[in-house]
């Protein structure tokens, strides 16, 4: 039998089809393997998984808050460590979960250095509850708590910007990563698994219901994050950006033009304007990470 | 000092699978064999985790999970995999 058909993660959980967060679970337990122990915040990929009395999950799992995702965590990886015991601890959550209602814990957790990893899934907004912005929701991007209308073109403010802030803690590694490239994910996984100490890995997972495009896109979607530079997929270790994806960029408005929540942008007449703003972001990122392969003419 | 946890709940592990998430599905994605190449890939992007390798090595979804995404038709390099309409 093959990695992915002796799976850790059943089918029958009820995720949209197409959901990315439902990839992720399964490329995270296949890079984590059986000896795992998953701590779990609220949110899609939990509600999904755990209907009682169901579950998809093969390993144990443990479903507390949002607020004390990771001081559970903490406190199991505390108890093996006591015990002598081998198995890995993760810490999973969403973008909401993560940047901003289990921050607090998150911060506690990583400054006083357990051995665990702690990965959050980003939908870029709180998608179990219905589409409300987070910390993670993109500049410009429309949800129900952010809406694009006559007065506003959607979300204000930028992305947070949690791997710095998590690297800032001393973190000795801290990855970004997407359900685009797979074999990547399950790497940066395995890797933070094997590092000492608190890390942390950041999946980019499109949701297909909270950003408006069909299902069978959400891998192209997830690949255009990267090619636009809006997504950059790196490592940082002990603070230092170690590995950094290069893609030929494409213009910003190939992403954008997919989704319902840019749809603003271009309808009823194109924003020149706000679709140059999300350009200079994905210019900034190109800048600081280095990600442009610059074709000879 | 052990205190018994008197909260919680507990599921025995992979029971989501009395959940028949067929039933959800509009499309059925249908494997044509002839130019499939067995490279995998839609047994590793499927998010149900229901495309299973058979003796031969060919992907074959198992439908009473398929939800119908049509992720797998459209990621397959060879674009073997269809999707076609369900008769219900
Ligand atoms: C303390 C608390 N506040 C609010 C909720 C309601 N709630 C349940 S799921 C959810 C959304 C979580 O968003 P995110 O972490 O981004 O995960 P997603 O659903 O997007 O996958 C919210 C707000 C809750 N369960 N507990
Ligand atoms: S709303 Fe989005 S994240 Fe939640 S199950 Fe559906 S596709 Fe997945
Ligand atoms: S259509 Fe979707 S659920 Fe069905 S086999 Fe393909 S990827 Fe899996
Ligand atoms: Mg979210």
């Amino acid at each position: 039998m093959t990695d992915e058909q002796c799976s850790l993660f059943e089918p029958g959980h009820r995720a949209c089809g197409g959901c990315a967060a439902a990839l992720a679970a399964r490329a995270i337990l296949d890079a984590a393997g059986p000896d795992t122990i998953i701590v779990s915040a609220t949110g899609c990929m939990e509600v999904f998984s755990t209907p009682y009395p169901e579950t998809a999950w093969k390993v144990p799992w443990i479903h507390s808050l949002f607020e004390n995702n990771s001081a559970v965590a903490s406190g199991i990886t505390a108890a093996l460590k006591k015990q002598g015991r081998k198995e890995k601890v993760i810490a999973l959550g969403g973008d909401g979960a993560t940047f901003d209602i289990g921050m607090l814990c998150l911060s506690g957790a990583f400054e006083r250095g357990h051995d665990f990893v702690y990965i959050c899934y980003d939908n870029e907004a709180y998608m179990n509850t219905g589409i409300q912005r987070s910390g993670a929701t993109p500049y410009d991007a429309s949800t129900t708590t952010s809406p694009a209308g006559k007065c506003s073109t959607g979300n204000r403010r930028p992305k947070k910007d949690l791997p710095a802030i998590l690297a800032a803690h001393g973190a000795p590694y801290v990855a970004t990563a997407t359900i685009a490239y797979l074999p990547d994910l399950k790497k940066k996984v395995r890797k933070a698994l094997d590092t000492e100490g608190p890390c942390y890995v950041q999946v980019h997972a499109p949701c297909c219901t909270g950003w408006g495009f069909e299902g069978e896109k959400t891998l192209a979607i997830a690949r255009l994050a990267v090619e636009t530079g809006l997504f950059v997929s790196y490592e940082m270790e002990n603070g230092v950006v170690t590995r950094v994806k290069k893609v030929v960029r494409k213009p910003v408005e190939e992403y954008l033009k997919e989704q319902r929540r840019f749809r603003h942008l271009f309808r009823p007449k194109r924003n020149d304007a706000e679709i140059a703003k999300i350009q200079a972001i994905a210019d900034r990122n190109a800048e600081k990470f280095g990600i442009d392969i610059n074709l000879k003419k | 000092m052990i205190m018994p946890l008197g909260l919680g709940c507990s599921s025995r592990p992979g029971t989501s699978r009395v959940n028949r998430t067929g039933s959800w599905r509009t499309f059925r994605p249908v494997f044509l064999r002839d130019k499939c190449t067995k490279c995998r890939l839609c047994i590793q992007l499927c998010p149900e985790g229901c495309i299973m390798e058979e003796s031969e090595g060919f992907p074959v979804p198992d439908y009473t999970y398929c939800k119908g995404c049509g992720l797998c038709a459209e990621e397959c390099p060879a674009e073997v995999i269809e999707m076609q309409k369900e008769e219900k």
